[in-house]
């Protein structure tokens, strides 16, 4: 009978690890229609492109090579495949319902990658309207296969960095990735950002900034729903346990905490707005959403419910000061990734201390220190070698025409158009 | 014959296409356009920076009249169309040399 439960419990956390995963990589898709919303017309086709070619090549990198330096398993999962009921038994005879979670490593590995696939996606909208695709992609290899494994490793892998000091003994806690995930990704973007430099015409030459309007807010908002959906899954999966009664109330208070955080992050950035513009601008409302859920993605499930609206009002607020800062100092971000997932990353992982005894406020600088400055730094390197080698932006010319044709072929809206 | 051409504000088409069908037009034919008059353009807001959009969207409504309409069709759009704000729009009214019913082979007068 005993065993019988155990089994029941592996099958149920394997099962909530799946769904979550599933969650987390159908927020690829909320991303992608984020940005195609976000961008003008002419640059729909490509940005759609990396966004679903950066979800595969993740997928491929992270089965090749991250998992195994993040996790020490061996490259392309050798050994994921067995299966042995006595051990499981074992496990969870030691485990079970007093510890940590037993499940199917298969769907761990599943759990991880779609998160690796998440960072990358944040890269992807900074840089969008003016990269090229192809470097874009090589550069989507390394970041996946060997940038994010490595600070993986010294956060969730509990590893040494570079076996000077252990983030975990310093107080460092980051529950779902506000800073390994959400900011890694932003210093990835920014570092790509500085080097690509601004659209063309989006800052005039009094310094002030010009509006480069989005195509389709229809789909930015749509795309904003499906994030913030996913995030349950992103959010409520990091519990990593749900099959006995504390851990699925757990689980429980994440979603709640999860939705609350967004919600008021939503009406931060939309009263924000109202007062600095006098309009209720849609898209500074969607990065607030998005912001209120990055703060609470470090530590969703101490909060009360009223503190975890209060961090993603607070998050709203900032966000949008920070997208206007970020063009003050002309980084172009058309869809405000850096001040969304960097600026907001760190700000999450600052709140942690708050309602968690068991992190620190040093613990948490160091390790976004830590994150930033190695994320950072290397990616500035792979960006500047394909910037000499392949070269990262495309002509003046292509620009002007959208990178649709230039990169892709092809039109997102093709009209007049024969066979012949 | 005359080609009554009237550049109206967008929400005022159904009035105008009423007026029309009173003094008994036959057909219109209706046009999505952009433009600027003293009306100019207007400012829009997008994160925070403005921009300016310099044509603003209009509605043209074209008409093929005999001579003795000309004079009612013209009055009929003007008074339908008009709010008195600025933008209202304008009527042109050119001569028409030949019409030419394409199913029938009609020309002139028969074929409005």
């Amino acid at each position: 009978m005993e065993n019988q439960i155990f089994e029941l419990q592996y099958a149920i956390d394997t099962f909530y690890f799946l769904v979550c995963g599933a969650l987390v990589m159908w927020m690829a898709a909320g991303f992608s229609l984020l940005e195609s919303g976000l961008v003008r017309s002419k640059n729909t086709v490509e940005i759609l492109t990396k966004n679903i070619s950066l979800y595969a090549v993740a997928c491929i990198m992270y089965m090749a090579t991250g998992y195994a330096l993040m996790y020490d398993g061996g490259f392309f999962l050798q050994g994921i495949e067995a299966f042995d009921l006595n051990s499981v038994l074992a496990d969870s005879a030691e485990n079970g319902f007093d510890g940590g979670s037993v499940y199917s490593p298969a769907s761990d590995f599943f759990f991880q990658v779609v998160f690796v696939a998440t960072a990358m996606s944040i890269v992807s909208g900074a840089v969008a309207e003016r990269m090229r695709l192809w470097a874009f992609l090589v550069f989507a290899m390394v970041l996946t296969g060997f940038i994010y494994p490595m600070e993986g490793s010294w956060t969730w892998g509990g590893k040494e960095v570079f076996g000077m000091f252990n983030l975990g003994d310093l107080g460092f806690s980051d529950f779902a990735g506000s800073g390994i995930v959400h900011l890694a990704g932003a210093s990835a973007a920014l570092a790509g950002v500085l080097l690509l430099g601004a659209r063309k015409g989006k800052y005039g030459k009094d310094g002030s900034t010009i509006a480069i309007p989005g195509a389709n807010l229809p789909l930015a908002t749509l795309g904003t729903f499906i994030l913030w959906m996913g995030w349950f899954g992103f959010n409520g999966g990091s519990v990593l346990k749900l099959a006995d009664a504390a851990n699925a109330h757990s689980v429980a208070m994440v979603f709640l905490n999860t939705n609350a955080a967004a919600a008021a992050g939503l009406v931060g950035a939309l009263l924000t707005a109202r007062a600095l513009f006098g309009k209720a601008d849609l898209t500074m409302a969607l990065n607030g959403a998005l912001a209120g859920l990055v703060a609470i993605t470090a530590e969703p499930s101490t909060p009360t419910a009223l503190q975890a609206s209060l961090f993603g009002l607070i998050a709203g607020v900032i966000v949008v000061f920070s997208i206007i800062g970020l063009d003050r100092l002309k980084i172009d971000d058309p869809v405000g990734a850096i001040s969304v997932h960097g600026v907001i990353g760190l700000f999450g992982l600052l709140l942690v201390p708050v309602t968690n005894a068991g992190s620190s406020f040093s613990g948490q600088l160091i390790g976004a220190a830590t994150i930033f400055g190695w994320v950072f730094l290397t990616s500035l390197v792979v960006w500047s070698v394909l910037k000499m080698t392949m070269g990262i932006r495309v002509s003046e010319e292509e620009e002007y025409e959208g990178l649709d044709i230039g990169e892709c072929g092809m039109e997102a809206y093709p009209e007049f158009t024969s066979s012949t | 014959m005359q080609l009554v051409t009237a550049i109206i504000k967008p929400f005022k088409l159904d009035d105008v296409r009423d007026a029309l069908a009173e003094v008994g037009v036959n057909g219109i034919t209706v046009t999505e356009v952009k433009g600027y008059g003293r009306q100019k353009g207007h400012t829009e807001l997008y994160r925070g920076a403005e921009y300016i959009v310099d044509f603003l969207p209009k509605i043209k409504v074209e008409t093929a009249v005999s001579d003795d309409l000309v004079e009612r069709v013209v009055e009929a759009v003007v008074q339908s169309a008009q709010t008195g704000k600025i933008g209202d729009g304008k009527v042109f009214v050119h001569k028409l040399e030949e019409v030419v019913r394409i199913r029938t082979g009609e020309t002139g007068v028969e074929a409005i």
